[in-house]
C-alpha cells in the first residue's frame, strides 16, 4: 500500500504506485453492510420510544384502552401479520438465488416480496378506513395511529428499495454472486421492518 | 521518504491540501473529511458567535433588575435560541463532528472515512437547522426553553415551536449519520497493527460517544414527532387534558438529553487526554483506565436521565436509583481527572497556549463535576431546581468543560490543520481574559442559586442586583476574549510561520504526515512505531533487560 494515494495528478507521474492504485479495490474492505446494521439500531430506538411512550400511556391510565374506543378488528391485521412474515422467507430465497448468480429467480422472489408488501400496505389502509375512530378520538387512538402509521411508512421505505433494487437488477450484470449490496441492504432492512411489525403487533394488538 | 524520494520529480511536489485546493472547494459539497471538518469548525463557530452574543444580549437584560433591554417579549426566545443554538450547533458539531473529522481518520492512519459521501450529506443537513433557527428570529421565536417541556411548548406559539423541532430533528439525524460513520471508521479502518488499545484516547472517547448518539438520539426524534403531532394535529400525547402525560415527554426528552451532555463531554475528554500528554512530554497516567472509564461513562450516562425531573413527580424509588446511578458516575470521571492530574504531574511542561486551555478545562470541568454531584443528591437539587445554581453548574461542564477543551484543541491541532504555527502570545491573552470572564460570569451564579434566584426570568428581586451586575461584567470580558482568537486565528491562518509536520514532537499517527495532510493523508504507509503516549521512556534501558536483583538494588541505592 505504498500507493497510499489514488489523486490521478500523483499516481500517474509513477508506474509502481499505478500498479498498487490498481489493486486498490480489493484491498478496500466494504464497510456498508456494518453501516448499515448502525443505521438499523438508531432506527430501533426510535421505535423503541415510542413503544416505551405507548406503554407507559398505558400503565398510568386508569382504563386502558380509554372508554368508549371501538373494538379494534383482530382477523385483518392478524393475516397482515402472517403476509408480512411470510414475505422475510420469501425475500430470503430471493438472497439466495442471487449467490447461486441467479439474476432471474432473485427478481422473482422479490417481486413475490413487494407483491405481499403492497398487499400489507392495502390491507393497512382498508383497516384505517373501517376503524371507526379518528387520530384525535383519545390517547390510545393516537398512538395506534401514530405507531402503525410510523411502521406504514417503513414498510412505504423498505418496499421502494425493493422495487429500486428490481430496477437496477434490470442492468446485466449489475447484481452477482459476488456484488450484491444492495440485494442485502434491502433485505436486511425489510427483516427489521418485519420484527418491528411483530412487536407492535403484539403491543398494540394482542397485548 | 524513502518511496516518495524515489521518484521523479518532474514537477515540484505539491501534497498540501490547501494549497491544491481552490478555496470554494469549502463552500461546496466534498467528501474529503479534512474538509468537511473545516467546514464543520467554520459553521459551528459562526453560530458560537450567534450564541454567544445572545448570551451576552441576555447577560446586558439581567445586569439590571428590570426588564429594559430584551423585555418580556424576546428574553425567552432569545433564552431558547441561545441554549438550542449553543448545544446542537455549536458544541455538538464542533467537538464531535469538526475534531472527529479531522482527527479519527489521521489518528488510525485511514485516507479517509468508512462513508465520505454521507459524510457530507451530514454536514450540508446542518446549515438549514440553523437557518431555521435563524429565520424564526423574524418569524415568530420558540418560547419554550431548549427542554421545549410540554404543555409550555404546545402552547406557546405554533410556528416558532414547529420551526424548533424541525431544526432539532435535521441535527439529530445529522449526528446520527455522522456516528454510524464514526463507529464504522473506529472499528474497521485501523491500519494494520493498530489494536484497540494503540489508538489514542481520542478515538476511545469518541467511540464511547458515538455509541451514545447512536442509541439515545432517536428516542428524542420519537418525542419530537410525537410533540409535532399535538402541536399540529391536535393529538394530546403530551397534554393532560386530552388523557396525555407530560412526564412521558420528558423521560423521552432526558433520555436523549441527558446523555447529550456526555456527547458534548466525552469528545473533549479524549481531546485533552491527547493534548496533556504532548505538552507534558509523559506517558498518559492509566491508558486503560481512561478508556474503559468512557464505555462506563456511556453505560451509565444512558441510565441516569431521571435526575433532571426529581421535582417532577418521580416517585421515591425512582428517585433513589437514579441519585445512585447519577453518583456513581463521578467515579469513572474522577478516575479521568486524577489520570490527566497525574499525567501533568512531574512533566517537562510546555505552558503554551494549547496546554494552557487543556489545564482550564481540568479544573473548570472540577468545578462543575463537584457541583453535578452535589445536584445529583435528591434533597439538595429539590432546594436549587430551577435556580441559578443549575445555570452555573452546566455552564461549568459545557462552556468551561466544552469550550474551553474546544480552544485547547483547536490551538493543539491548528497547525496541522492549515499548516501555520497560531501566535502564543495571543493565545496567551485569549487564555487569561477567558479564564477571568468565564469565573467572573458563572461562579457568581452558584451564590444567587443558592440564595433562590430562579433561572430563565426576565426581571429578579433588586437584592441579587450586585451579583447579576458581577455575572454580566464577566461576560462582556468573555465576549472580547474571542476577539484576540478570532484575530490570531484568521491571521495566523493568512500569514502565520509555516509548521512542520510535526511540531509539537507528538507520538500519534496525525503527525507522521504533512501539516496540512495531502488530499488522501498520508504520501508514505504512516508506521506504528510506538504507542500513542510513550514520551521519555528509555527503551534502551529497558532492553538491557535486568534481572529483578537488579532493579531492586537500584531502587535501594536511591533510598
Amino acid at each position: 500500500m505504498t500507493g497510499s494515494t489514488l489523486d490521478p495528478s500523483q499516481t500517474s507521474l509513477n508506474y509502481h504506485h499505478d500498479a498498487t492504485a490498481a489493486g486498490h479495490h480489493e484491498e478496500h474492505p466494504d464497510h456498508r453492510i456494518f453501516g448499515i446494521y448502525m443505521f438499523l439500531i438508531a432506527e430501533s430506538m426510535i421505535f423503541l420510544g415510542l413503544f416505551t411512550a405507548y406503554l407507559t400511556f398505558r400503565a398510568v391510565s386508569p382504563v386502558w384502552p380509554p372508554p368508549g374506543t371501538p373494538e379494534t378488528e383482530l382477523l385483518l391485521p392478524g393475516i397482515n401479520t402472517i403476509i408480512l412474515i411470510s414475505s422475510s422467507f420469501v425475500m430470503n430465497q430471493g438472497n439466495r438465488a442471487i449467490k447461486q448468480n441467479n439474476v432471474a429467480g432473485m427478481r422473482a422472489w422479490f417481486g413475490a416480496t413487494a407483491l405481499m408488501g403492497a398487499i400489507f400496505l392495502a390491507g393497512q389502509g382498508y383497516e384505517y378506513a373501517h376503524t371507526g375512530f379518528g387520530l384525535t378520538t383519545n390517547l390510545f387512538t393516537s398512538t395506534f395511529y401514530v405507531l402503525t402509521g410510523f411502521h406504514g411508512l417503513h414498510v412505504c421505505f423498505g418496499l421502494s428499495l425493493i422495487l429500486l433494487v428490481l430496477w437496477r437488477s434490470l442492468k446485466p450484470g449489475r447484481y452477482s454472486s459476488e456484488s450484491h449490496f444492495g440485494i442485502e441492504a434491502a433485505e436486511l432492512y425489510w427483516h427489521f421492518v418485519d420484527i418491528v411489525w411483530i412487536v407492535l403487533f403484539t403491543i398494540l394488538y394482542l397485548f | 521518504m524513502s518511496a516518495t524520494s524515489l521518484e521523479p520529480k518532474t514537477e515540484p511536489h505539491k501534497s498540501p491540501a490547501t494549497e491544491d485546493r481552490p478555496w470554494t472547494d469549502y463552500f461546496t459539497f466534498q467528501t474529503d473529511h479534512k474538509v468537511i471538518a473545516i467546514q464543520y469548525f467554520v459553521i459551528s463557530f459562526v453560530f458560537y458567535l450567534i450564541g454567544g452574543a445572545m448570551a451576552t444580549a441576555m447577560r446586558g437584560e439581567l445586569a439590571t433588575p428590570n426588564p429594559d433591554l430584551l423585555g418580556y417579549d424576546n428574553y425567552n426566545g432569545v433564552l431558547t435560541l441561545h441554549g438550542t443554538i449553543m448545544i446542537f450547533l455549536w458544541i455538538v458539531p464542533a467537538g464531535t463532528g469538526a475534531f472527529a473529522n479531522y482527527l479519527l481518520p489521521l489518528m488510525i492512519g485511514a485516507k479517509d472515512m468508512a462513508f465520505p459521501r454521507l459524510n457530507a450529506l451530514a454536514f450540508w443537513i446542518l446549515p438549514p437547522a440553523g437557518v431555521m433557527l435563524i429565520v424564526s428570529l423574524v418569524t415568530e421565536t420558540p418560547q419554550a426553553g431548549w427542554t421545549s417541556y410540554p404543555p409550555l411548548s404546545v402552547t406557546s406559539g405554533q410556528l416558532g415551536e414547529m420551526l424548533w423541532i424541525l431544526s432539532l430533528l435535521l441535527v439529530g439525524t445529522s449526528s446520527i449519520l455522522g456516528a454510524i460513520n464514526f463507529i464504522t471508521t473506529i472499528i474497521n479502518m485501523r491500519i494494520k497493527d493498530m489494536t484497540l488499545f494503540d489508538m489514542p484516547l481520542y478515538c476511545w472517547a469518541m467511540l464511547a460517544t458515538s455509541i451514545l448518539v447512536l442509541v439515545s438520539t432517536p428516542v428524542l426524534a420519537g418525542a419530537l414527532i410525537l410533540l409535532s403531532f399535538d402541536l399540529i394535529a391536535g393529538t394530546a400525547f403530551f397534554n393532560p387534558t386530552g388523557g396525555g402525560d407530560p412526564i412521558v415527554y420528558q423521560h423521552l426528552f432526558w433520555f436523549y438529553s441527558h446523555p447529550a451532555v456526555y456527547i458534548m463531554i466525552l469528545p473533549i475528554f479524549g481531546l485533552v487526554s491527547d493534548i496533556l500528554p504532548v505538552h507534558a512530554r509523559k506517558p498518559i497516567f492509566g491508558y486503560r483506565a481512561i478508556a474503559y472509564s468512557s464505555l462506563a461513562i456511556c453505560f451509565l450516562g444512558l441510565v441516569v436521565w431521571a435526575h433532571h425531573m426529581f421535582t417532577s413527580g418521580t416517585p421515591g424509588w425512582l428517585r433513589m436509583f437514579f441519585m445512585i446511578a447519577t453518583m456513581a458516575i463521578a467515579v469513572p470521571t474522577g478516575i479521568k481527572v486524577f489520570s490527566w492530574v497525574a499525567t501533568i504531574w512531574g512533566g517537562k511542561i510546555r505552558l503554551n497556549s494549547a496546554m494552557l486551555f487543556a489545564i482550564g478545562f481540568i479544573s473548570f470541568f472540577l468545578v462543575g463535576g463537584l457541583s453535578g454531584v452535589m445536584v445529583a443528591s435528591v434533597p439538595f437539587d429539590i432546594h436549587v431546581h430551577d435556580t441559578y445554581f443549575i445555570v452555573a453548574h452546566f455552564h461549568y461542564v459545557l462552556f468551561g468543560g466544552s469550550v474551553t477543551g474546544i480552544y485547547a484543541g483547536l490551538y493543539h491541532w491548528f497547525p496541522k490543520m492549515t499548516g501555520r504555527m497560531m501566535n502564543d502570545t495571543w493565545g496567551k491573552v485569549h487564555f487569561v481574559l477567558h479564564f477571568v470572564g468565564f469565573n467572573l460570569c458563572f461562579f457568581p451564579m452558584h451564590i444567587l442559586g443558592l440564595q433562590g434566584m430562579p433561572r430563565r426570568v426576565v426581571q429578579y428581586n433588586p437584592e441579587f442586583a450586585t451579583l447579576n451586575m458581577v455575572c454580566t461584567v464577566g461576560s462582556v470580558l468573555l465576549a472580547i476574549s474571542t476577539i484576540p482568537f478570532l484575530i490570531n486565528a484568521v491571521w495566523s491562518w493568512l500569514y502565520g510561520p509555516k509548521a512542520s509536520a510535526n511540531p509539537w514532537k507528538a507520538l500519534t499517527l496525525e503527525w507522521q504526515t504533512a501539516s496540512p495532510p495531502p488530499i488522501e493523508n498520508f504520501d508514505e504507509e504512516p508506521v506504528l512505531w510506538s504507542g500513542p503516549y510513550e514520551y521519555g521512556i528509555d527503551f534502551d534501558r529497558e532492553a538491557d533487560e535486568l534481572s529483578v536483583r537488579d532493579l531492586l538494588a537500584e531502587v535501594k541505592a536511591e533510598m
